[in-house]
């Protein structure tokens, strides 16, 4: 489904990703765990398509095609999804309109009849109850004055409505207390299937209670050093990240 | 600038407009008398001894004046024609109420509706009115003409006929009141608008100025006066819909008396360039006044917004906002003037002007002026200018919107909150359609490039 291979990414000339590789496939979720300003969220905004960050190496192949050669709409409307470590705040823009806009271009793009306004909410009804967030929000600005757990529940929220064949969680559990973690896990169990992928960006093992990995890979200084099973987010959370660090070393030396 | 355009320059212009002047009267055989024409007449001498405006004036030192003073723009002496299916798409659909329309500074009775108005309220053309109603005007050019503003002048001088409304005391008119000033051809109009309202009362106003074609050779020069009567509440529209080589030098007077309550909405979506000088007499206790404003030049255009807010008297409030948003090479000036009389204590006056630039080229002039004579006052403004947020671009494009759409989603966002403050619905409805269908023409513009 994904195939990350040797991956180079910049930010205004700094390097960041210095080599991931990182294959994904069909139904499985993989974590990615490491330490602060090891390229996590760099990686997440990169197979996303942001524009801030130069991919100055690798490739990256999902479904097939060349994702890096796809716009942000174009991943999007393929089945790729970001839910966002900061999700922006759209004064003006209504999140109604905000989700059934999103819905609507990707069915479009399949090929499926928009939605109209009554049937749309009936989907997001339902797709509330899963995040456990009140039907108000809905006539709110996009993001505008939610807290940090609403806006994660909403990354969620559009995940649901969406529903990605690879969804990227960026950090989404940072922030959040224990009922919001559950909650967001709750949503993101609920999604999975055969031909459903994730790749779960962390920086705790916490999250991986409640979304249980198929894999775990630490990203360490851009480039991913070792990976394992759900055991290796224990490990970690118990050990920390400098035993991994020693061992990469030893490696590089 | 060419040796021609010199040649041309505001002088020579003012002497045309000045010998254009004496034609009018003659013109004007029997209506050529009383009051109406001595106002004139002082117009006409004000123009002369003003002249016209160049950038080194300070009130427009941040717009070159050219386009509306280095050519002699000859007045409309005959309306010409104009078609109930062309006027229909200058107003709001769907909306009750009565309606005036002016063509070419005429009023059009067959192009205009009565509608059903509470008793008192009046709704006509000033050339019906009887010689012994102008004694009660006092309003006719009388607060504009002391502005020393040549455009005000110019528009009072050949002045021709024009809408004037009158609200009694105590009474509300629910449906809005639509004006429709339409220019069939090319030249100088002057439309002239006069609105009254007694204590108490309550009215909605749009007024509209428009033309046919794209307004090549043309300058409107329209002077619209208010006056909010005691504890009264009156909200206006100002709609700008020239064509892209149109002209407008426009005067916005509005006076209000003790516990008034005023809001202007100005939206100027198109013209070659356009001056809107808006000036607010604040003139009584307990105030509460609001312009808002949204202006969308793109091309060559250029919208010079010049807002006066006067507080004469003391605990009253002003808010004021302005956004302009730009495209092309198009040029925006926000001149936000806020006056705050030694008398004036306890004024809380507030103002914001926020800008967003959707290319290279587009350029905004911002300029809040603080004059504060008394010392218990809270003012405060802020300014903004700058471009589509990227990190809102790229969350609408993760989502599976395309840029252009991204792009179009977050302009009329920008554009949206003016557009809310429009309290009735049917207006709202109609601005609301004017707005997307501008935003849409702007980026057009940018994506072809």
């Amino acid at each position: 489904m994904l195939e990350i291979t040797n991956l180079h990414a910049a930010v205004e000339e700094t390097p960041i990703l210095k080599g991931v590789d990182l294959a994904v496939g069909p139904g499985e979720i993989h974590a990615v765990m490491g330490p602060n300003g090891s390229g996590k969220s760099t990686l997440a905004q990169v197979l996303a398509g942001h524009e801030a960050f130069d991919v100055t190496g690798g490739s990256v192949s999902y479904e097939g095609r060349d994702l890096l050669d796809m716009d942000p709409e174009d991943r999007a409307r393929e089945g790729l999804f970001l839910a966002f470590q900061y999700p922006v705040e759209i004064p003006g823009v209504n999140t109604t309109y905000f989700l059934r806009t999103g819905l609507n271009e990707i069915r479009r793009h399949r090929g499926e009849e928009e939605v109209d306004a009554i049937d749309f909410l009936a989907l997001i009804r339902q797709k509330l109850e899963l995040v456990e967030m009140d039907e108000s929000f809905l006539r709110r600005s996009v993001n505008e004055g939610f807290s940090g757990g609403e806006k994660k529940r909403h990354e969620i929220l559009q995940m649901a409505v969406l529903e990605p064949r690879l969804a990227i969680l960026d950090e989404t559990d940072s922030g959040l207390d224990i009922d919001a973690l559950r909650v967001v896990a709750d949503g993101v169990n609920k999604l999975r299937g055969p031909d459903k992928s994730a790749v779960v960006v962390t920086h705790y093992q916490r999250l991986l209670n409640y979304i249980v990995p198929d894999y775990v890979h630490v990203l360490l200084d851009g480039r991913i050093v070792r990976s394992g099973g759900a055991d290796l987010a224990l490990r970690l959370e118990e050990q920390g990240y400098d035993w991994i660090r020693e061992e990469a070393a030893e490696t590089a030396g | 600038m060419s040796a021609e355009d010199t040649r041309r320059g505001p002088a020579a212009v003012v002497d045309a407009y000045v010998a254009a002047f004496e034609g009018f009267e003659r013109s004007l055989n029997g209506a050529g008398a009383g009051r109406l024409h001595d106002r004139r007449r002082e117009a006409i001498a004000r123009v002369a001894d003003l002249g016209l405006p160049t950038s080194r004036y300070e009130a427009w030192s941040h717009t070159n004046p050219a386009p509306l003073t280095h050519t002699f723009f000859a007045p409309v002496a005959e309306p010409g024609p104009l078609t109930a299916a062309e006027v229909r798409p200058l107003l709001a659909a769907g909306v009750d109420g009565p309606v005036l329309v002016f063509v070419d500074g005429c009023f059009a009775p067959d192009l205009s509706r009565a509608g059903a108005l509470p008793g008192g309220v009046q709704v006509r053309s000033l050339g019906e009115l009887r010689p012994e109603e102008w004694e009660g005007l006092d309003d006719l050019g009388a607060h504009t003409l002391d502005l020393d503003e040549s455009f005000a002048a110019l528009g009072t001088a050949f002045v021709r006929d024009g809408a004037f409304i009158s609200v009694p005391a105590g009474v509300a008119v629910e449906a809005p009141i639509q004006i429709l000033h339409a220019a069939s051809g090319q030249g100088l109009t002057t439309p002239r608008t006069i609105v009254a309202t007694g204590a108490n009362s309550r009215v909605t106003l749009i007024e509209t100025f428009a033309g046919t074609g794209g307004g090549d050779g043309r300058l409107a020069a329209p002077v619209t006066e208010i006056s909010v009567g005691p504890g009264a509440a009156v909200e206006y529209g100002r709609v700008h819909l020239h064509g892209p080589s149109a002209c407008h030098a426009g005067t916005l007077h509005v006076k209000e008396a003790a516990e008034a309550r005023f809001t202007a909405h100005t939206l100027c979506l198109s013209g070659r360039a356009v001056r809107e000088d808006v000036t607010t007499l604040i003139d009584g206790e307990g105030i509460d006044s609001t312009l808002n404003g949204l202006f969308l030049p793109r091309g060559r255009e250029l919208v010079d917004n010049y807002t006066t807010i006067e507080h004469a008297a003391p605990n009253c409030s002003s808010h004021e906002l302005y956004k302009g948003i730009l495209g092309g090479r198009a040029q925006g000036v926000f001149r936000g003037k806020i006056h705050v009389h030694q008398a004036a204590q306890k004024t809380d006056a507030f103002q914001s002007n926020q800008n967003l630039l959707l290319s290279d080229d587009a350029q905004v002039t911002s300029k809040p002026q603080l004059e504060i004579y008394a010392d218990d006052v809270r003012c405060s403004h802020g300014s903004t200018t700058g471009q589509l947020d990227a990190g809102a671009l790229f969350y609408l494009r993760s989502r599976g919107v395309g840029l252009a759409e991204a792009r179009r989603v977050l302009t009329r966002a920008f554009a949206g909150e003016l557009v809310e403050r429009v309290t009735h619905e049917g207006l709202r409805a109609h601005v609301e359609a004017l707005v997307s269908r501008r935003v849409d023409e702007v980026l057009a513009e940018e994506e072809t490039l």
